[in-house]
This record gives structure tokens, sequence and C-alpha cells, in this order.
């Protein structure tokens, strides 16, 4: 009998996750939708815990968001967000401001947690994400190369590592056309020190720093797998995994897949470092995920989404998933998995400029990007190109006059 | 049959057909004059976010978009005339590129890119499903009773799976160091990559498409074989015709109409190539007008879309099918008048 009681309590602990259950019953029902990645499957599995909670996670979220939060009531209570998706939000007026709640349930926050818009809070910021340089600890020692903090070094580092005949590509990197592609330009960007829009929301890209940006893009490529223009996240932890490629700049979130026994076959090979500098800063840009509340629901359904949420994002969750991000939540222990992101941050990196028009910019940037690296174009006239499309979708979403 | 029945049968449809075809039509073309926009006011905002060791805030002059009593949007409709049309096709762009540098130029303009990839793949793919649609066929009609039935599976099935999906599998099979990639790079002893240039990825796209689409014309094909008529082809036969000459001279001609029923299906269908696009991931080489109307549609992460211009792309889409079915339609029209 002993033993059954024991078993069952066992298999109750494994059920609900290894952190402890809920401090309290929640009796409001709630429902929140957000991105599908594993942070936000731990968060909203600890927020589950306190009953009356339904979770979303979709890749879509950030198309079904402004519409479900703009219905009265809103059809979620909570939305997952990131600097750019947080903007339709606000925008719309359909995301409270968080001050009371965070005075009444919220004394824990550390300030880094809280996304501010001209003083108010908005939303409670749980990670940071950003990409910065991996790389394959056991080849650069080999060869002697020491860890690159430009992109100079990475290109110097890579041709000696190809010379070698180590890897056939030394370096990855998350080149697909579209979203990725823009990212990469933003980064480099970022790290010339640009400033992407001029008065008026005009665009500002087809200068100095622009067209380095992007002969740094073309540079690396020379060390890419040729198929770079499909190559995402995903595939580049892949090459890493399966010991194709010696550097990349890749997501912080994606470094614990580097230690996956199940997946790679470089455990513990691959460390984590600052992204290489540019001119000002490092070619990288600051993401952070957090949660939004929505206008559209009585006052007592916010304080329980409050509460809910704050039970979601506390400390117990993030010891029991230390490794799944980088936690702002209290408690985080920054491990050897962090240390690049935590590097590539310190060294001043910009957070990423979320707002309408550079909603536009990152589009037409990832659409036209590629027509320089394939060769189709030179990098003023693919700089010019793309600046003419974000002017005509400017025009036409009214950003610009 | 009295009018009155007439009407009683047909109006169900009539009705659907104006609800579900005539009326979304009639929107997207009048949604391709406007522009829908909100009012946009400039004002100073200070953002705070993470940062290390401590937060990060930026002051900067955003745009921030109007609202009414009941906290919505303010937007404002107005009439731009062809200036969506003028924002997809940038003629005078497109024109000062021809000057310059001739036709070649054109593939750095997004919808003249797409265009010129739009027609080659479904003028390249139509000889070749038909082509291989009557292979199929005939093979399926010589086929012997006891396997007739699996053979018209077998040859059926790339037609049952759905086109995402096929394209992805396909897509698979050749990324990187795929199967099939790493197959070619073992028979022709040198490093391949499927995906590193457009000319490859244009091969593969077509090459799906017609495997994916020749079953159904083979299908087609076989019921039109089971009525040629048999005492035509027994004189050919003592005549002394060759098979290609009976092939020719007999079952072609009386396969002629659904020959034209699966051109003009299969025009239709590939001009509004999508799938392969977006299943190949080849936006970077190659696109399609249709994936160029979608593009359009895509909101990016700060909420913006651009529905003006997806309405005008979706409307000249409309336009080149109809251009590339008027030769047929006209055939069809001209052999409709002949019977009679």
């Amino acid at each position: 009998m002993f033993k059954k009681l024991a078993l069952a309590g066992a298999l109750s602990v494994m059920a609900t996750g290894a952190w402890a259950e809920c401090a309290y019953e929640n009796t409001t029902p709630l429902k929140s939708l957000s991105a599908g990645f594993e942070a936000w499957k731990a968060v909203t599995d600890a927020m589950a815990e306190c009953g009356n909670f339904q979770a979303s996670l979709d890749q879509d979220f950030r198309e079904k968001q402004p519409e479900a939060f703009a219905a009265k009531p809103a059809l979620y209570q909570i939305g997952g967000v990131a600097n750019s998706t947080m903007v339709p939000l606000l925008n719309a007026g359909t995301i409270r401001p968080l001050d009371d709640l965070v005075a009444k349930y919220g004394q824990h926050l550390k300030p880094n947690q809280l996304i501010k818009v001209d003083g108010k809070t908005y939303a409670i910021a749980m990670m940071v994400n950003l990409q910065h340089l991996m790389y394959r600890e056991d080849i650069l020692n080999d060869l002697g190369i020491a860890v690159p903090t430009t992109y100079a070094e990475m290109l110097d580092a890579a041709a000696k590592i190809k010379e070698a005949g180590v890897v056939e590509y030394p370096i990855g990197a998350t080149f697909k056309t579209g979203w990725n592609l823009g990212e990469e330009f933003i980064n480099n960007y970022l790290g010339e020190g640009g400033a992407f829009f001029a008065e008026g929301n005009m665009p500002n890209i087809n200068n100095e720093k622009g067209v380095a940006a992007l002969e740094v893009m073309k540079a690396l490529t020379e060390f890419m797998d040729p198929e770079y223009l499909v190559s995402d996240s995903t595939y580049v932890q892949q090459q890493f995994q399966q010991g194709k490629i010696a550097m990349a700049n890749l997501w912080a979130s994606r470094a614990a897949a580097m230690n996956d026994e199940a997946e790679s076959q470089v455990v513990g090979k691959v460390v984590m470092a600052a992204a290489p500098m540019g001119s000002e800063r490092p070619a990288s840009s600051l993401w952070w995920d957090g949660v939004v509340f929505a206008t559209n629901m009585t006052d007592e359904e916010a304080e329980a989404a409050f509460q809910v949420a704050m039970e979601g994002m506390d400390t117990e969750m993030v010891k029991a998933n230390n490794d799944a991000a980088v936690w702002l939540i209290d408690g985080f222990n920054a491990g050897p998995l962090a240390k690049g992101a935590y590097e590539t941050a310190q060294k001043g990196t910009a957070p990423y400029p979320g707002s309408g028009p550079m909603g536009i910019m990152h589009t037409v940037l990832g659409n036209g990007i590629s027509d320089y690296l394939n060769g189709a174009k030179d990098a003023a006239t693919t700089l010019a190109d793309i600046e003419a499309a974000y002017i005509t979708a400017a025009k036409e979403s009214g950003l610009v006059q | 049959m009295n009018f009155k029945t007439f009407a009683a049968f047909v109006g169900p449809s009539v009705f659907m057909m104006l609800l579900f075809i005539a009326f979304p039509l009639a929107s997207v073309l009048k949604q391709s004059f406007y522009v829908t926009q909100p009012i946009y006011d400039t004002v100073e905002v200070e953002t705070c976010s993470p940062g290390f060791p401590d937060q990060i805030c930026v002051t900067e002059q955003k745009s921030v978009p109007q609202l009414d009593e009941d906290g919505k949007i303010v937007e404002i409709t107005t009439f731009v005339g062809l200036q969506s049309y003028r924002n997809v096709l940038e003629l005078e762009r497109a024109w000062n590129a021809v000057k310059t540098d001739g036709l070649m130029a054109l593939q750095s303009i997004d919808f003249w890119k797409a265009l010129r990839f739009t027609l080659t793949f479904t003028l390249i793919t139509l000889p070749l499903v038909l082509g291989f649609g009557l292979g199929i066929a005939l093979m399926i009609n010589n086929a012997s009773l006891a396997i007739k039935g699996p053979v018209i599976f077998i040859s059926l099935l790339p037609f049952i799976i759905t086109p995402v999906i096929g394209a992805l599998s396909i897509n698979w099979l050749f990324r990187g160091d795929g199967i099939l990639t790493a197959l070619i790079e073992w028979y022709l002893q040198r490093d391949v990559s499927m995906f590193a240039q457009a000319w490859t990825i244009e091969v593969l796209i077509m090459l799906y498409r017609v495997w994916h689409v020749a079953p159904f014309a083979a299908i087609v094909f076989y019921a039109g074989l089971q009525t040629v008529n048999s005492d035509a082809l027994e004189s050919a036969v003592i005549d002394g015709a060759s098979r290609w000459q009976r092939m020719k001279y007999v079952v072609i001609p009386h396969l002629t109409p659904l020959i034209i029923f699966i051109s003009m299906i299969h025009l239709m269908d590939a001009y509004r190539v999508f799938e392969e696009i977006v299943g190949f991931s080849s936006q970077g080489y190659v696109i399609s007008l249709q994936w160029l109307t979608y593009d359009f549609l895509v909101p990016d992460q700060a909420g913006n879309r651009s529905i003006s211009r997806a309405s005008a792309s979706a409307m000249l889409t409309m336009i080149g099918i109809a251009a590339l079915l008027v030769p047929l339609l006209r055939r069809t029209w001209q052999d409709h008048k002949g019977d009679h």
C-alpha cells in the first residue's frame, strides 16, 4: 500500500513538472496566446498549474493577436510578445498599462523586466534572446586560433579552418531569405552604428554603413554552404550538431541544443562567446520576450491574469528550466551556455528597434538582400532598391507622406 | 422545362456563385483602386527595455495612430485610381532598366521577375504534363486486366498527395546532403548544391509539378481512350498503319477536346503556382505572381500589410490567366460553331 502511494505521488510530481504546485487556486477562466518555443511552453505550463487556464502556443500568433485583442471582450487575457510584436497591440491600445498591478502583485519583479513606454509599464519581460558567436572550441584550439572578436578575425579563422580541411564550410549563418536575412543585415547595420530612418520615417540605409554591412555578409558567404539562402536557425543548429560547421552567430535560445545528447555529435565542444564587434557595437540586436494583458477585460480578470502570469514566471519555473532561455527572472543561474548572450549584451548591444516603419523595413530587407548576395545587383543598387520598396510600402500604410 | 422550374433549379447555385465568387471578386477589384490607412501623429516616445547591467531607454520620434472614442484606430480610405497597379508593375523603372541594360534587367524588379518565372513554368510544364499524361494513360490502357487496378492506383498516388507536403518532401530529398543529392554527387563525383542557384530550383519545381499533375491528365486521357472507335483502329491496322501512325491519325484527333480541356485546366493552375515556392523556400532565387500577392498580404511583425497592392496583383494574375486562355477558348468556340 505504502509503495503504491509513493508511486502515485511520484507520478503526480512528474505529471505537473518538477517544480512546486501553484500557490493558490485560480477561479477566473483565463487564456493566453503566444509563440510556441520552449520557454513559452515552460512558462505556460507553470501558469496552467493554477487551474482554469488554457494556453495557445502558436507560431502564427502575431497574425492572430491584433484581432483577438481588439475584440470586446478580448479573446485572450494574456499575450506573449517580443520587441516588434508588441507594436501593433500598443498602437491599437489593446494592451493595458500595468503599474497598479505591478505595485500590488509584482514587487519582486526586477526593474529590467518592466518594459516601459513613456513611463508606463506595458509588458513584463521574462527572457532575452540575441544572436552571438558559437564556435567549436576543439577546432580552434587544434589550429591555435584565438576566439574571433570581429568579423575580420572570424573570416581569418574561417580561412585557416578551411585550409586545414577540418570542415568543408567553416561558417554557418541564418541567411534564409525573408525575416532571417533581414535580421542579419539589421544586426550588422546596428553594429556599424547605423540609424534606419531619417525625418518623417524616410529610409536611411543607402550609405557607407549599409554597404559595409552588406559586404561583411557577402564575405561570410564565401565560407558557407552554398545553399545559405534556405538556411534558418534550425538548419544552422543541425549543421553544428552534425559537426559540419565551426562557427556561427546563432540565437542564444539554440545554445542548449548543442549539448543535447540525443541530437548532437558535438556535446561539450561548442562554446559561447560575444557576437563579433562592428565599428561601434556588437553585430547583434537584443530581443526580449514577455507578457502583455488585454485592455478589453474586467479589472478583476486583469488581476487574476496578472497573478497567474506571475506564478508562471516565478523562480521555481526558472530553476526547473534553467537552460531553456536566458531568463531575466530571479533565480536564473547563468551557466556557460548563457555566457555568449551576457557578454554580447554587456558590450552595448542595441535593442531591436521595433516600430511600425521597422516592420516594413525588416520585410523589404529580407526580400531584397538576396539579389546582392547572388550577384544580381551591386551593393548601392540593392540598397537603393530596398529603400524604394520601403517607400512604396510605407506610403501605402500611411507612414510616409 | 418552363422558366419557373429552371429558375428554381439554377437559383441556389447562381446565388452561391454570386456570394462566393462574384462578390469577393468585385470587392478585390474595388480594393485595388482604394488605399485604407490610419492617420498617424508623430510623438516623442521613451521606450525602456532590458539591458545589461541596466535598462536601456531610448527616446525617439514615433508614428502613433490616432484612436477614436471607442479606442479603435481611425482609418481613412482614399481613391487612388491605378496607383496600386503602378506600384506593382513599376513600369517606369522597368522601362528604364530595359533601355539601359536590356531585357535581363527586368529580373531585378519583383513583378517582372515573377512574371518571367510564372510564364516559363506554365509553358514548359504544359507539354510535359500532356505528354506524360498520355504516356501513362496508354500504359494503363495496355496493362493486362489483372494488374490494371494496382497500376491505376500507383499512377494516381502523386496527385493525391497534398501539394505543400509533396513539395516539402522533395525539398528534403535534395536539401543539403539529402538522399537524392548524395546520389547525384556519387554519380557525378562532384559536389552538388541544388538550392544554391536559380536554374536547379526551377528545374526541381517544374519536375515536381509534372510529377504531381500528370496523373490527372492520365486519368482523363484513359477515359478518352475507352471511347476510341475500334473499327477505325482495325481498319487502320488492315491498311498497314504503324503504331505511331494509328496514334497520330486516329487516337490523338479523337482526344483533341480532352487535350484542350486539360490544357485549359493546367494553364489556370500553373499560372497560380505558389505551393512550390513555399515548399522549396525558393524566394531568394525564384518567385511567382501568386507568391507576390501572398507576400503583400502577409502582415509584418509590426502588423503592416499591403492590401491594395495585393488586390492589384491578384487582379493582374486574373488578367494574365484570361490572356493565356484566349487562344484555347477561341479554338473551342470555332469547333463549337463548326459542329452546327
